[in-house]
């Protein structure tokens, strides 16, 4: 019988500690997919986050490093600096980028460093078990936010795209979602985007992908891709929010 | 002979590094340092390396954490408030058995202190300074000269060992300008070896992971222990001191950087006036010198440590000699200088002389 589909060479061939449900494994094969079809395997260094997907770094077959949290875009400036041929990615979720690594990013994103962001917003702390997020949404319910987030007393969500797209420097900024086959195409296409800018040298780009979290959302993923569609787009809206290709054309 | 030349500790620190093959240098400003980062960035645009001045101190660890990943020479440098912010990420370097340079030109503390030269980072460079159980190499210069000279030595016992190195200066240093002698041949880095941790992409090799997690039962301890082993082979090669007068002598004062330029002034004033004493420099302060202390305990039974802070080393020379010793202390915090005549008064105060 003729094999159609399979693991991608990019991923290595281990059991991924995903929930069921969870965007992670989507994002994952869409990069281990692409790191082959761009033929760039070999030549890229990957950062894995603190978080859900710190594991990142058994997932990914290519070279990876694991830092403190919140410090992805530092750790990829040093490594890419030092070795500029080389493309380096940085995978981060909204603790790891929007919370405690918020000065790491404007500055990567403002000083237009040549390498490629992968945000995974599911607005709220997975690994810890749920804990109230930078992008947690007005009302929503986490595990230090029982009765919703309270906009008087923890403010409100990051938009991280809107806010680097305030910056002069970053190259490309875009918003996808993976909750729907036509969504994950998209995604597809702003990664592979995303990658094509850091190999011609073009600079900064930034994916911020709204991800699923059915076990610290209380849904099962059925209901989380349809709470992706209805509540988290209407207030992360999709989109390019950057691309300096257009004004340079 | 090679080339001479009259210099900032801080510019000498800056030719040690780039002669040590380095071309990754990441920082922040703060006194009393900002001629490191200055210099570095004049002579990195002329050699063709990186300098980057980064947001904060945090970043400035991690793009070095970056840089040495991916098998480079990289440093950085900063001052006490700053070497506090870069503990987490210096704590992961050394769970990732990655070497470093990290230079401290130290200011008096706590909190934002002042911009004075001290010693009270002493605890926080020999013990590790970060969370977790790891140690990092230390060495304390003297002089413009050692400050030209020991960024190479650091480079190397941090990648002979895989762990992060420091340099312990303080701002007497940094802006004292002395006679630097330019010498040993500079290092060619396109000549240095690809370190075989070194992310570089894994064409026709394995992947590489650089991590310091490890979340399998049992195995973050026995990494400990390995690295425990690792600690104990410094401890026994790498103790490095430097001793004067010390065959007939019975006070021993222990200090190291700028206190042992001070006191070896004081030390010629007594003898002078026919006092036995003598002086022990740590050049390393981990691996504590405890050999040294140990032979020269056997001769003399007053010591006595002088520290630009409220006591810290004076533990180590305790431990050192057993606890069994008269262990004397003179110590200035928050920025205070002692001078010889200072040093000289506590001297006759021990001996009871004239």
């Amino acid at each position: 019988m003729k094999q159609i589909f399979g693991r991608p060479a990019g991923l290595t061939d281990v059991l991924q500690r995903y929930c069921p449900g969870c965007g992670h494994g989507i994002v994952h094969r869409i990069i281990g997919e692409l790191l082959v079809k761009l033929e760039i395997r070999e030549r890229t260094v990957g950062i894995a986050p603190v978080g859900c997907s710190v594991f990142a770094d058994e997932y990914f077959n290519c070279d990876m490093i694991q830092p403190p949290h919140g410090r992805g875009p530092a750790v990829s400036t040093g490594i890419k600096r030092s070795r500029p041929d080389c493309i380096v990615f940085s995978y981060q979720g909204d603790g790891d980028l929007a919370a405690i690594g918020t000065a790491e990013i404007v500055h990567a994103a403002a000083r237009n460093e040549n390498i490629t962001v992968i945000f995974i917003n599911n607005a709220i702390f997975g690994m810890t078990g749920g804990q109230l997020a930078p992008t947690t949404l007005p009302g929503m319910k986490s595990t230090t936010s029982v009765q919703g987030r309270d906009i008087k007393k923890q403010g409100y969500p990051i938009k991280v795209c809107e806010l680097l797209a305030g910056l002069d420097g970053p190259y490309f900024l875009e918003r996808t979602a993976v909750n729907t086959p036509k969504n994950i195409i998209k995604t597809e296409k702003a990664l592979r985007h995303a990658f094509k800018n850091q190999i011609e040298n073009k600079g900064f780009s930034l994916i911020e992908i709204l991800s699923m979290c059915p076990t610290n959302w209380g849904m099962t993923p059925v209901q989380s891709k349809k709470w992706i569609e209805e509540t988290m787009i209407p207030y992360f809206p999709l989109g390019e929010y950057q691309n300096r290709a257009k004004e340079e054309k | 002979m090679a080339e001479k030349k009259l210099m900032y500790g801080n510019h000498a620190i800056v030719e040690g590094v780039l002669a040590a093959g380095c071309r990754f240098f990441a920082g922040y400003p703060i006194t009393p340092q900002n001629e490191i980062p200055e210099y570095m960035s004049i002579r990195m645009n002329e050699i063709g390396g990186a300098f980057i001045q980064t947001e904060s101190e945090i970043a400035a660890i991690n793009m070095l954490f970056g840089a040495a990943a991916a098998g480079k020479r990289a440093m950085t440098s900063s001052s006490s408030p700053g070497i506090s912010l870069m503990q987490e990420g210096i704590s992961y370097i050394a769970g990732a058995d990655i070497p470093v340079l990290v230079v401290n030109v130290v200011r008096g503390g706590p909190g934002l202190g002042n911009i004075a030269p001290a010693q009270s980072d002493y605890y926080q460079a020999t013990r590790g300074g970060g969370h977790g159980d790891y140690f990092t190499i230390t060495l304390a210069p003297n002089s413009a000269q050692e400050l030209y000279e020991f960024p190479k030595l650091a480079f190397e016992l941090a990648e002979k060992y895989r762990n992060p190195a420091l340099i312990l200066a303080d701002g007497l240093l940094g802006q004292m300008m002395e006679a630097v002698e330019f010498t040993g041949e500079p290092v060619d880095p396109n000549k240095l070896p690809e370190p075989p941790y070194a992310l570089s992409g894994c064409q026709g090799r394995e992947r590489r992971v650089v991590r310091s997690y490890d979340l399998k039962p049992g195995k973050l301890e026995e990494l400990n222990f390995q690295r425990q082993k690792k600690y104990e082979q410094i401890l026994k090669e790498e103790q490095r001191s430097e001793t004067v007068a010390c065959d007939d002598a019975n006070l021993i004062i222990v200090a190291y950087g700028t206190c042992a330029r001070v006191c070896s002034a004081a030390v010629k004033m007594a003898r002078e006036k026919g006092l036995k004493v003598g002086l022990l420099r740590p050049i390393s302060l981990w691996p504590f010198p405890n050999d040294v202390l140990a032979d020269l305990s056997k001769q003399t039974q007053d010591f006595l440590v002088v520290e630009m802070n409220l006591g810290q080393m004076v533990d180590d020379v305790r431990l050192a000699t057993d606890c069994r010793k008269k262990i004397h202390f003179h110590g200035r915090p928050g920025g205070g200088v002692p001078t010889p005549p200072e040093i000289y008064k506590k001297i006759k105060t021990i001996l009871g002389g004239s």
